[in-house]
């Protein structure tokens, strides 16, 4: 049994990396992320880590050369923020079309303009049809628990996918949280070594990224959507397997509170500890509300969403980053077109909220469950709202 | 002996003879781009991985799904090579040394044309060379972007007509003089830079062969005729490269830690440069002014040249 320690969970994001043996890593500070790229960097400088740290000039570059040492056939490592995902989109779609198992751990955070450091989810949202596994995480645990999992997906024969972990900028990065960090032996026995398909040596020359026109654009674009969607099996094989080691268990789509709820609530990262609040306060006032919370954003779990919020007569889905002019939140929007075709479902409200690290507080929920309880029409169920804007 | 007049009768001794850029590629006849990239391969040998920048090689060498490619090779990006081959070496670096592939040595080579070095992909190449990874950058500079269509690049010669700065009623062209890139490679103190062309391929193999035995980053600049985007024969396109050698516009030289070595090829006397804009489309409309003010920043760079490798040069100076 791993040992239970408080530690930073960027320190400890890194530490559990570091615990997965990875060959290489190139990273980019950004805040903040910063913290992974400079303690994944002291791992190797005290000679804890057997892996080469490049220290790239760019994001751009930090993708690069993942993407090239991946080729090579070395288990690679990066980590980013807002800004620098913003400079590595050009690559990301190129990276799963090339079937190569990256790891990334994405602090979220806003992206400019104007420049702000804190949280929401404008970084991820861009990235959304990438090609990569997208999976969030809501306190310190589950970050290092999905940064381990997520080198056991992407490099799983069936799956050969690069995945990116999110952990919500602050408020979960720079939290110190009791976690208990895996021993080296749980992991080693947990996570095989990457065997990979082709690799960048002589000993068997391959072309990788060649162009492909018309003629095979198609196919290759379909055979990856198969390869994203094929990767649920896996994903949950893998947390089935993690949850029989280390007793803790993940689902593409949790919930609390849900099964007899009237009004559900959604989110995405680590607001569903501070919901789980409000759930507990407006229970208490006999009210019968419930939470679900999206784990799993890529591949979306479809099936798993629709079971969950079937029987509830609202659905309050909240978005922590905007479509500008859009029809409501990135979040939202997949729900509601998951839910269109199904003859039992919620009336579906969206709250864009806690942008730019805004404060968002047990409060906040409550307030939004009112609003939507008391509603009979005057909260445009079709459309977004922007919750506690100053107008 | 003049050893390229005379070139069939070495070349089967001093050159590879495993194609490992192999035929059926698509580049233009007469390309000698795709030339240097052959001979490079030839001089690189099996144990290299190579990671190239979007442009006309990678076009004409990879169309999915056929490849040219008989050495592991890898594209990602246009403004990324020395990023991915960075990548690339740190990770054999790092298995090697972890037992988990042979125990072989394997050189890293990044490519580009002169866009992908000089422009889009000059961060990344800065960043690769300043951090010293055991590489080879190679330029292929045909002195504008080919692949897009012609449009002129910071390497594009003053006074070339391209689509991007075309000549016109009231524009001669390109307004701006070629980037040193060479120099710009030298002052990252990297322990080899060279510049090099296919026309004359045995100094080219030759420094390729340098950079190889170099445990560390090496930059080779290599001048490569595009009778496409040059709007020349394509039938002259090794000539072309002479001219741009025998007339200073393109010398070739090496610098190793710092010193710097002219060719054995350079000559003793220059040619005028009109002799080398003659027959290329791009250069037509210069008037012989024009020409003369571009023919005197190149023998003043030229002089600058010959001074350094007089000063600053290599054994007991
Ligand atoms: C980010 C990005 N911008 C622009 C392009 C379009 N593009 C592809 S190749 C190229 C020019 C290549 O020029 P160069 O590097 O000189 O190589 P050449 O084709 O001349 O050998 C351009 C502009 C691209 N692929 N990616
Ligand atoms: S356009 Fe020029 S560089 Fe490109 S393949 Fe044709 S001749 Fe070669
Ligand atoms: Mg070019």
């Amino acid at each position: 049994m791993g040992k239970r320690v408080g530690l930073e969970v960027t320190v400890a994001v890194a530490e559990a990396v570091a615990l997965c043996r990875i060959d290489m890593a190139g990273v980019y500070p950004i805040t903040p992320q910063s913290h992974i790229a400079e303690h994944l960097s002291t791992l190797v400088a005290d000679g804890k880590l057997d892996a080469e740290f490049v220290t790239v000039e760019s994001e751009h570059s930090a993708m690069s050369a993942v993407i090239g040492s991946s080729g090579a056939g070395a288990r690679s490592y990066t980590a980013t923020s807002s800004q620098g995902l913003m400079l590595m989109h050009e690559l990301l779609p190129i990276a799963s079309a090339m079937r190569l198992p990256i790891t990334m751990a994405i602090a979220n955070r806003a992206v400019s303009g104007p420049l702000n450091i804190l949280n929401d989810h404008s970084d991820i949202m861009p990235q959304r049809d990438a090609g990569w596994i997208v999976v969030f995480a809501e306190n310190g645990q589950e970050a290092i628990d999905l940064s381990i999992q997520a080198f056991k997906i992407a490099e799983h024969k069936d799956v050969m996918l690069p995945v990116s972990v999110n952990i919500d900028g602050f408020q979960l990065t720079h939290m110190v949280e009791p976690v208990e960090m895996p021993t080296q032996e749980e992991v080693d026995q947990f996570l095989p070594p990457f065997v990979p398909h082709a690799t960048l040596h002589p000993a068997r020359p391959v072309t990788m990224g060649a162009f492909a026109m018309s003629d095979y654009f198609t196919e290759i674009m379909k055979a990856k959507d198969e390869a994203v969607k094929n990767s649920k099996k896996v994903i949950l094989e893998v947390w089935d397997e993690w949850e029989k080691m280390f007793d803790r268990s993940y689902k593409p789509v949790e919930t609390y509170q849900a099964d007899d709820a009237d009004v559900l609530l959604l989110t995405m990262g680590s607001m569903g500890e501070t919901a789980q609040l409000a759930i507990d306060e407006l229970r208490a006032k006999g009210v019968k509300a419930g939470l679900v919370k999206l784990r799993l954003w890529r591949p979306f779990p479809f099936a798993e969403i629709k079971a969950v919020v079937k029987n509830a007569k609202k659905l309050i889905v909240t978005d922590r980053a905007v479509s500008f002019g859009g029809p409501g939140g990135p979040v939202f929007s997949e729900i509601k077109s998951a839910l269109y075709a199904e003859t039992q479902r919620p009336t579906i409200y969206n709250y864009i909220y806690g942008l730019g690290g805004r404060d968002v507080t047990v409060h906040d929920f409550v307030g939004m469950f009112e609003k939507i309880i008391a509603d009979t029409g005057n909260v445009a169920a079709d459309t977004y709202v922007f919750w506690g804007v100053r107008e | 002996m003049n050893i390229v007049e005379n070139f069939d009768l070495y070349a089967p001794r001093l050159i590879n003879k495993k194609e490992l850029l192999s035929s059926g590629h698509r580049a233009c006849s007469g390309c000698a781009e795709v030339l240097a990239v052959r001979l490079m391969c030839k001089a690189l040998g099996e144990n290299t991985v190579i990671a190239s920048a979007t442009g006309c090689m990678e076009i004409v060498s990879s169309m999915f799904p056929t490849t040219a490619w008989e050495v592991p090779w890898i594209h990602v990006a246009f403004e990324n090579a020395a990023a991915v081959a960075s990548g690339v070496e740190a990770g054999l670096k790092a298995l090697r040394r972890k037992g988990k592939i042979d125990d072989r040595y394997v050189k890293v080579v990044g490519m580009a044309g002169d866009g992908g070095t000089m422009d889009i992909g000059f961060q990344a190449l800065s960043g690769a060379m300043e951090r010293g990874h055991d590489m080879i950058f190679v330029c292929f500079d045909n002195e504008a972007y080919m692949n897009t269509g012609i449009q002129r690049s910071s390497g594009t010669p003053m006074g070339a007509s391209t689509t991007t700065a075309p000549a016109g009623k009231v524009s001669s062209g390109q307004k701006t003089w070629k980037k040193n890139m060479p120099e710009i490679m030298v002052a990252h103190n990297v322990p080899y830079v060279a510049t090099a062309c296919p026309s004359y391929p045995l100094d080219f193999i030759r420094k390729i062969e340098k950079a190889k035995s170099i445990k560390g980053p090496s930059y080779i600049h290599c001048f490569s005729v595009c009778p496409t985007g040059w709007r020349s024969p394509s039938h002259t396109a090794v000539s072309m490269g002479r001219l741009a050698v025998e007339t200073g516009v393109f010398p070739l030289f090496e610098v190793e830690n710092g010193h710097y070595r002219l060719s054995p090829d350079m000559p003793k006397q220059l040619k005028p440069i009109k002799d080398y804009f003659k027959s290329q489309g791009r250069f037509r409309h210069l008037t012989a002014d024009e020409i003369e003010s571009i023919q005197e920043k190149v023998t003043s760079e030229y002089r600058k040249l010959t001074e350094k490798a007089r000063f600053l040069k290599t054994g007991n100076a």
